[in-house]
């Protein structure tokens, strides 16, 4: 009796074994990987790499300015389960993102940590600045870090961040590897589809609100003869914008370009006088109707663009 | 052969360069100055009706940081901050008093390898209690502090001691700590012994509500002893000329609530955004309170309740602008004095200290701002004040992330 009782108990203990394993893999298994993308671009790149391996937060939208951005409890919060944070880096969110990352107690993704993506890492700098001086606005020590229109370079920043999700998630390594494939031969038909529609572009003036749009200019090949802002984040000032104005009739420009989230009124106030189109860009995933993921953030901004010519 | 052997040298090499990539450029904003330096410049002009020392009527035994008439250049604020190494940062700010004293408002050193939400800070620090404890007089939406952190904190409370403090892991913020120290500050006598003197506890929730709304809420306790506090110049039944010099030795317990909540239209903070906030502190005091230390000196049972609040909103009407509006109330309570000074200490003031401000600030850059202030006093019963002043904020070199 006392044997057979013996035997009853350890199958029942391997039942339970077995329960308990079953329970951790199909954990493992649903356990999505945490994203926390500072960037609306970003949490697309990382849905178009990741699929449904892995669940993001955005912690910004296409209507703010992601230099002015609040270390909100909300954003703590959610940075505290993030496995992985990706952002743009090259100190466009040094104004919250650093409080956001150490208030959050969540090591894995400090800065420097495999936990932490940085796109700007990826791709060349653009306007990187040869001395550096408050006097001359607010100068980015690595470079101009709007680097979401630079369309050429996404293939760069999705094969680095498959690359990082394999590591942090070795699992499903051939899925992040399969989806980046899918991404990159989709993405560089659709390069060469943008650049054709956009062929029309090259060589025309435009006006930039603020000095955000270097890497889609020198893409597309538009010329920047002027800024509203005086010096980057620098509101736009009643003289600055009259001197704009008067540059504008020795070197006329065909429109004049902003992001989603800003303010309208600098841009209406060249586009009246001037008489050229003041042109609205998503500048981001959701900043227009049209800028649904990052295929329709750059169809959006080339028919804008066409739209402005016409 | 040999061809092989380069090859899976090369390979391995390559790998190395892939891999380490992240690890190789630098990597923390901060460090790109190592150690990350800053200097805050501040500077005001004051224009009172009344001496600015005399105290809010019942609260001659408190702190009355108070103003400077005419020009002063303020606290000049110089900071700095590093990694110390992959597990430890640390902080020092150093204000350099207007007088020419240099005095340690912040030197801590803060875990950056704990996880689990947990963050430890040790050394001298500024109390997590409250909403506005934590924050630096450059971030202040008014040139001064409310009256009851002026009164029950003497403005803003250090402590030299440890902090830890834990984030839930949910999507909610919910976050709380708890710190240990000697009892540096006011209410705290600064009191050398074994042991901690003072502690304080602390828990925020908070979170958005759309993209446009978000709000943090919290509730603080924080407990300390008083050694042989002493107080001159304190009114008596007796009307002393000049008032006299008591002493108070005893517990001092305080509990708090706090609340903010922010809105932007879609988010976006750069063009318009308004701030609400609001707190409360309740203080009990219990000891025994010596009468006229340098005459009479009769001690006895001391006993009383002060309290205070403020509301404030803040409106950023358009880029570069602020504009805010602020109420603050405080009341002394009605004190219970042991029966030989019944006849000496006032335990009654039936007054409540008042003020209300208004401020408009103008920022030409994120790294400098002009302010003017007007207040309407009520603080001294029988002594209204109109009172102005125009400040200025300017700051160079690393500029860190501001709290929410």
């Amino acid at each position: 009796m006392a044997l057979i009782n013996i035997d009853l108990k350890d199958t029942e203990m391997k039942k339970i074994f077995i329960v308990f394993g079953l329970l951790l893999i199909s954990g493992n298994v649903h356990a999505a990987l945490n994203i926390f993308a500072c960037e609306p671009e970003w949490a697309a790149l990382a849905q178009e790499i990741g699929g449904e391996k892995v669940s993001i937060y955005a912690a910004t939208n296409a209507l703010q300015d992601p230099h002015h951005i609040e270390a909100r409890p909300s954003l703590i919060a959610r940075a505290r389960r993030a496995q992985l944070v990706v952002c743009t880096g090259a100190e466009l969110e040094i104004g919250w993102l650093p409080v956001v990352l150490r208030e959050s107690g969540n090591a894995d993704v400090a800065s420097g940590k495999p936990g932490n993506f940085e796109a700007a890492k990826y791709i060349t700098m653009q306007e990187v600045p040869t001395h550096l001086d408050r006097a001359d606005g607010d100068v980015h020590a690595a470079g101009n870090p709007h680097i979401q229109l630079d369309a050429p370079d996404y293939p760069a920043i999705a094969r680095a961040l498959s690359e990082r999700l394999s590591e942090l998630d070795t699992a499903n390594s051939p899925y992040y590897q399969a989806r980046l494939q899918t991404f990159t031969q989709k993405w560089q038909a659709a390069l060469l589809r943008w650049q054709q529609q956009a062929a029309p572009l090259k060589g025309n003036s435009i006006v930039v609100q603020h000095k955000a749009f270097p890497y889609l200019t020198s893409w597309l090949g538009l010329i920047e003869v002027a800024s509203l802002e005086p010096k980057p984040g620098v509101e736009p000032s009643a003289s600055h914008l009259s001197q704009v104005l008067a540059t504008l009739q020795q070197h006329p420009a065909r429109m004049v370009i902003r992001a989603a989230y800003q303010n309208p009124k600098p841009s209406e106030w060249i586009a009246e006088r001037a008489h050229i189109p003041a042109v609205v860009l998503p500048f981001s995933v959701g900043g227009t109707e049209g800028a649904k993921d990052l295929f329709g953030l750059f169809d959006d901004t080339v028919a804008r663009l066409l739209a402005g010519l016409k | 052969m040999f061809i092989n052997k380069y090859l899976r040298m090369a390979s391995a090499v390559l790998l190395s360069i892939a891999t380490s990539a992240y690890a190789e450029t630098p990597v923390n904003n901060e460090a790109v100055f190592n150690p990350a330096f800053s200097l805050i410049l501040t500077g005001t002009y004051g224009q009172f009706q009344r001496d600015p020392t005399i105290p809010a009527t019942g609260f001659a035994m408190n702190p009355n940081p108070g103003h400077v008439q005419g020009f002063s250049i303020g606290e000049t604020e110089l900071g700095i901050s590093a990694n110390i190494d992959p597990d430890f940062r640390g902080v020092a700010t150093m204000s350099i008093d207007a007088t020419g004293g240099i005095a340690v408002e912040n030197g801590f050193v803060q875990s950056t390898s704990l996880g689990d939400g947990l963050n430890l800070k040790f050394g001298r620090f500024f109390s997590g209690l409250g909403y506005l404890n934590e924050q630096h007089s450059h971030a202040w939406d008014f040139v001064d502090q409310p009256l009851v952190y002026a009164t029950l904190w003497n403005n803003q409370l250090a402590e030299d001691g440890v902090q830890l403090k834990w984030l839930a892991p949910t999507d909610s913020f919910l976050e709380i700590g708890g710190e240990l120290g000697r009892g540096l500050d006011y209410p705290g006598t600064n009191t050398p012994k074994n042991g901690s003197n003072a502690g304080a506890v602390f828990v925020h929730l908070g979170d958005d509500i759309g993209v446009e709304h978000s709000w943090r809420l919290g509730a603080s306790l924080h407990q300390t002893t008083q050694t042989d506090a002493l107080s001159t110049a304190v009114p008596d039944l007796l009307n002393t000329s000049g008032g006299v010099t008591d002493s108070f030795s005893g517990n001092s317990q305080t509990a708090g609530v706090d609340f903010v909540w922010k809105y932007a239209p879609n988010g976006n903070i750069r063009e318009r955004h308004f701030k609400l906030q609001s707190e409360y502190f309740r203080r009990n005091e219990n000891g025994l309170l010596t009468y006229d230390m340098t005459g009479a000196k009769i001690k006895d049972s001391y006993s009383v309740v002060q309290s205070g609040w403020y509301v404030q909103s803040v409106y950023q009407f358009m880029p570069m602008w602020r504009t805010g509006i602020r109420y603050d109330r405080l009341d002394p309570g009605i004190a219970q004095v042991g029966a030989l000074n019944a006849g000496n200490v006032i335990s009654n003031y039936a007054f409540n200290p008042s003020r209300t401000t208004w401020m408009i600030d103008y920022s030409p850059s994120e790294f400098s701002r002009f302010r003017l202030q007007l207040a309407y006093d009520a603080t001294r019963q029988g002594l209204p004040d109109n009172q102005c002043l125009v400040q200025y904020i300017m700051s160079l070199g690393a500029h860190g992330a501001h709290q929410y």
